[in-house]
């Protein structure tokens, strides 16, 4: 790295080789085509959103606003909704790759028309992109916006913290699109084991791309829960006592605890892999003392609790989304925050079932095996409490609770999956088939996508306040539960006829029904994703006939139901004191939910800062220089960072103060909504009458 | 470490709070240096086994970080409670990690090791 | 529904409130509850270093291990100057406290950074020694691990360093005022922390070595 270096190659080793078309261009055989075409197409796609996007920010003169209200914006209730927004975006490609590898093996018995190299970069990409950049950015997002509100706080302990997670988490799933423009991402699947990723096997960028992507996601998910656990640890509400607080608060403390402790390992096995593949150590290079399974040790460590970090929320969300349409308190409070905290705990003693096969004497595999199945029985209780909710209540079928419902019998079969698998025995049987990637869809798209879905219909509201339309939603949701089974079911059975995970082709003509059978339910969850934008597209157009600025369109049980929809930035006119756990239900019942304040106080917010956009943007360069060797990009970048870090400590004035008549006004303009919407009862919650007020429930719905 | 000390205490009560830190502190340095030299000492002079010698200077590391925790960081089931449960909650974590580790990649040291490369 | 039967959270402003005002204690603490939470990532990262090192110490390939690589002596000034910068930040700790004024605070301080320092300046020469002898860190797993360990706690050290040196000035700028304290109390945590890593440090890594 000398500077005559530096000179002679000032994009590192970036070339024209980099394109996706090059290689098409320079060798047109059939597969250089058919697999240059789809790499191209996918890269045009994003250069297309790029310009797309820049040109109608342009057009609409909406930078000024987009950095002054949204990137600098140190608002929980904002970074939360970007966050979600993120995550729609790469869900779209996500699911679109997993289109496209359902294809190539419904045709895999010939071959298909997928290269090896492209196929092992779509799982890749695939897995990577679904953990990564859609199921933690959106579960980050709800669990921003929702918690602060559940726990009638302001905001956060650390908001410029969480403004800095956003900006790289966002720089990991920039870094993980341009990808598809230069360069090739790694093929080593989303978990990534050397040796296969080593320097001596992949010295291309493609592990370089997935080792700088993690790394900053796993350093934003670090923060967040350091974030959010101090927040609920510290910032209740007067009277909000730990056994008061709602399940999604709760679970959203444990996957947060979870975070802070089970992301390090990650860092640490990313961080050694990216020591041997530039610096030439060794820790898991076959030669001179590596050790590979020091690798898939830590990584697991990491792995097995990210996925409890993954499905907490959702088992959050389905708690109050069970509970609030069934007109009835959540049933079995303190079993619900006990199995909570088990299965956190218990996440941290499993992670060797992910490796069984990998040569450690019986005993160690027993006794983890024994551990993996103790987990399932603090989630079966959390099963039968949202059973036993629903028994006797007043249940309403809206699409959030279609997603609980289809949750609950789909989730159950995907735990047993689980419980089939923690023994060792079976598990030697049916380890890195495609049984065990029907196991973990099936926990993981009705377990934490159906809630992070269910979540967004039921929040929508009161976040932009206006209702999504419920029949589209009744679309997205029937063919997400009928064509997720669609999809993973053919595999289970694929799995035990002995199909390895990963396969880019097979010669087993038995496979095929079922192969065909699963990009089927891929092309129905594709139309579940479209019916999802569509519903967003005609919700917006309809948005006047659905507008609750009241705040409580579903007879809401939490604390966030109790503001206007959406909030104020300030999220509360006065803080309010609580007595009891479904504190909203508390006070709608004693007459209390909407009283003026005798006073209204100044209230003093954070304000904007540069720093969340700054190291994000310079995160993302310094990555991108990272992998293609451009050394004086990630010095300038490096020190780009840290003077920016250190200018901030230096900054002071960095609060500003929203005046008591402001608050008073908004207040009273939000109890006049209030006075002067009528309120309806439940018949009517999915219609046009509904303006977010609710009508005192009946008598005789258990409390 | 406390925030700056409210303007509640008397200068008198202060003064006492404040020596009866600094006496925390004296003893901290102290007993650390025993806790260290010790050790050093052992590892330097004795004439022990190996496995016995690596426990004794396991317990002496951990005596000297309990000093640490106690005499300069002032942890506790008195003020600092919740910090102290906070400490132990991850020390629980970390020993099943680290325990876990070592027995997972002792047993395949022994069963998976690959003859020794040239 | 008269005041007297309603609590009036305007009159007696709950934890809540006085925690908007980060200013005061409520606000400080969180910070610093939030400060001990990143402590505790801090602390799993090191332990799963340690537990690859552990688990490599056998994986020499060959080349040199702990006896001809370690230099003891310097290992032991290196922890008697970390000890007594554990000792000066929590002098400067006291000063905050009780109110002693700048200078004094100022000047434990320094003498903690100026130890940070000597400390840092032995280790690197240490590492140099140890290439010069064949131990670099692509030689062997073992000195990987080593090279993992032992050069991320002193980059904790240098970070923990030009923390300190911004602290100073942030305190020639503002004086002692409310962030900088606030700024001042976390890095006496980090400084702590980092002695306690320290102590694992020698004795997992150079006492037990020599064993």
């Amino acid at each position: 790295m000398s500077v005559g270096g530096i000179l002679a190659h000032p994009l590192g080793r970036l070339d024209r080789e980099s394109l996706p078309f090059w290689q098409m261009l320079q060798d047109p055989s059939r597969d250089n085509v058919i697999n240059g075409s789809i790499a191209s197409g996918a890269a045009l796609m994003v250069v297309i959103g790029a310009i797309a996007t820049i040109a109608l920010l342009t057009k609409y003169r909406k930078w000024r606003v987009l950095w002054s209200q949204w990137l600098t914006s140190p608002d929980h209730k904002k970074i939360g909704i970007m966050y979600v927004v993120l995550a729609f975006v790469m869900l779209v490609r996500a699911a679109l790759e997993a289109v496209v590898m359902r294809a190539q093996q419904a045709f895999g018995l010939d071959g298909g028309f997928l290269s090896p190299d492209h196929f092992a970069q779509l799982f890749s990409t695939h897995g990577t992109i679904m953990i990564f950049f859609v199921a933690m950015p959106f579960l980050t997002g709800l669990i921003n916006y929702i918690v602060p509100l559940q726990i009638g706080t302001r905001d956060v302990v650390f908001p410029v913290l969480n403004s800095i997670s956003l900006g790289l988490t966002a720089a990991g799933a920039a870094l993980v699109m341009i990808s598809l423009c230069v360069g090739e991402f790694s093929t080593g699947g989303w978990f990534g084991y050397p040796p296969y990723t080593e320097a001596d096997f992949n010295p291309g960028v493609g592990p370089d791309y997935w080792i700088w992507a993690l790394t900053l996601a796993s350093l934003a998910s670090t923060f967040t829960g350091i974030n959010i656990a101090a927040t609920v640890y510290r910032k209740r509400a007067p009277g909000m006592k730990l056994m008061y607080l709602p399940l999604f608060t709760w679970t959203a403390l444990c996957a947060s605890i979870l975070m802070i402790f089970a992301m390090p390992p990650l860092t640490v096995a990313t961080a050694q892999l990216a020591l041997d593949r530039y610096l030439g150590f060794h820790y898991f290079t076959n030669a001179l003392g590596g050790n590979v399974m020091n690798y898939v040790n830590l990584f697991w460590m990491f792995g097995h609790p990210e996925v409890y970090i993954l499905v907490l929320p959702s088992l959050g969300v389905y708690s109050e989304v069970i509970s609030t349409f069934s007109a009835k308190a959540l049933f079995g409070y303190r079993s619900m925050v006990m199995a909570t905290m088990a299965i956190a705990v218990l996440s941290f003693a499993v992670w060797l079932h992910h490796f069984f096969t990998m040569g450690q004497e019986a005993n160690i595999n027993a006794a983890f095996g024994i551990a993996s199945m103790l987990i399932g029985i603090p989630t079966g209780v959390k099963i039968y409490d949202w059973m036993w909710t629903m028994v006797r209540g007043r249940v309403r079928f809206t699409v959030p609770m279609i997603y609980a419902i289809g949750f609950i019998y789909l989730f159950v079969l995907g735990g047993i999956t689980g419980i089939l698998l923690a023994s060792p025995t079976i598990d030697y049987q049916v380890h890195n088939t495609v049984f065990l990637v029907a196991h973990f869809h099936n926990t993981a798209i009705p377990g934490v996508l159906f809630g992070l879905l269910a979540g967004y219909h039921f929040w929508f509201p009161k976040v932009f306040g206006f209702r999504l339309d419920e029949r589209l939603g009744m679309v997205s949701a029937t063919c997400w539960i009928v064509g997720f089974m669609l999809a993973f079911f053919p595999l289970y059975a694929l799995g035990l006829m002995g199909l390895p995970r990963r396969s880019v082709s097979y010669d087993v003509p038995a496979y095929v029904p079922l192969e065909i059978a699963a990009l089927l339910g891929a092309i129905l969850l594709t139309v579940a994703l479209l019916a999802l934008v569509a519903q967003l597209w005609v919700s917006i157009r309809t948005r006047e006939e659905n507008r609750v600025f009241a705040g409580d369109p579903w007879d809401g049980r939490s604390l966030e139901w109790s503001v206007s929809a959406p909030p104020p930035e300030y999220n509360f006119a006065v803080i309010p004191t609580v007595t009891g756990r479904d504190a909203f239900t508390v006070a709608k019942e004693t007459g209390r939910a909407f009283e003026p304040a005798s006073a209204y106080v100044d209230i003093e917010l954070p304000r904007n800062s540069a720093l969340g956009p700054v190291l994000g943007a310079t995160s993302f360069a310094l990555a991108f220089g990272l992998v293609w060797h451009i050394w004086w990009l990630v010095i300038l970048c490096l020190a780009a960072a840290v003077a920016a870090t250190i200018a901030h400590g230096f900054a002071r004035n960095t609060t500003r103060i929203v005046p008591a008549q402001q608050v008073r006004r908004d207040h009273r303009r939000w109890l006049d909504a209030v006075a002067a919407a009528r309120a309806i009862s439940r018949d009517d919650e999915r219609t046009s009458a509904n303006r977010g007020v609710a009508e005192p429930a009946l008598g005789g719905a258990a409390a | 470490m406390m925030a700056p000390a409210g303007d509640g205490a008397s200068g008198a009560s202060r003064g006492l709070e404040e020596r009866a830190e600094l006496r925390s502190y004296g003893w901290g340095l102290g007993l650390a240096l025993v806790l260290t030299v010790t050790p050093f000492a052992l590892v330097h002079w004795a004439a022990m086994p190996g496995l016995p010698l690596r426990g004794l200077i396991g317990v002496f590391a951990l005596a000297q970080v309990i000093v640490h925790l106690r005499f300069f960081l002032q942890l506790g089931f008195g003020k600092k409670r919740e910090i102290t449960l906070l400490l132990l909650f991850s020390a629980l974590l970390l020993l099943i990690m680290l325990a876990g580790t070592i027995w997972i990649m002792a047993s395949l040291a022994t069963r998976m090791a690959l003859p020794v490369q040239p | 529904m008269s005041d007297a039967a309603m609590p009036d959270f305007t009159r007696r402003p709950g934890p809540a409130e006085r925690g908007d005002d980060e200013d005061g204690e409520a606000g400080a603490q969180s910070v610093l509850v939030g400060f001990w939470l990143f402590l505790m990532s801090d602390a799993i990262i090191f332990g799963m270093v340690f537990a690859t090192y552990v688990t490599s110490t056998a994986a020499t390939a060959g080349g040199p291990g702990p006896h001809a690589l370690y230099d003891i002596p310097s290992v032991a000034l290196q922890t008697v100057l970390l000890l007594a910068s554990s000792f000066t930040v929590g002098m400067a700790s006291l000063a905050l406290k009780y109110r002693h004024g700048a200078p004094r605070l100022i000047g434990w301080l320094l003498a903690t950074l100026a130890l940070g320092v000597a400390f840092l300046g032995l280790e690197i020469h240490d590492f140099q020694a140890m290439a010069a002898k064949g131990g670099s860190p692509s030689r062997s797993g073992f000195l990987s691990a080593f090279f993992d360990l032992v050069p991320l706690h002193g980059l904790h050290v240098a970070g923990g360093s030009i923390w300190l040196a911004c602290l100073i000035g942030q305190m020639a700028m503002y004086g002692v005022d409310a962030p900088v304290k606030l700024g001042i109390l976390r890095l006496v945590l980090f400084w702590h922390f980092l002695d306690i890593v320290w102590i694992a440090i020698f004795s997992v890594v150079y006492l037990a070595g020599m064993t």
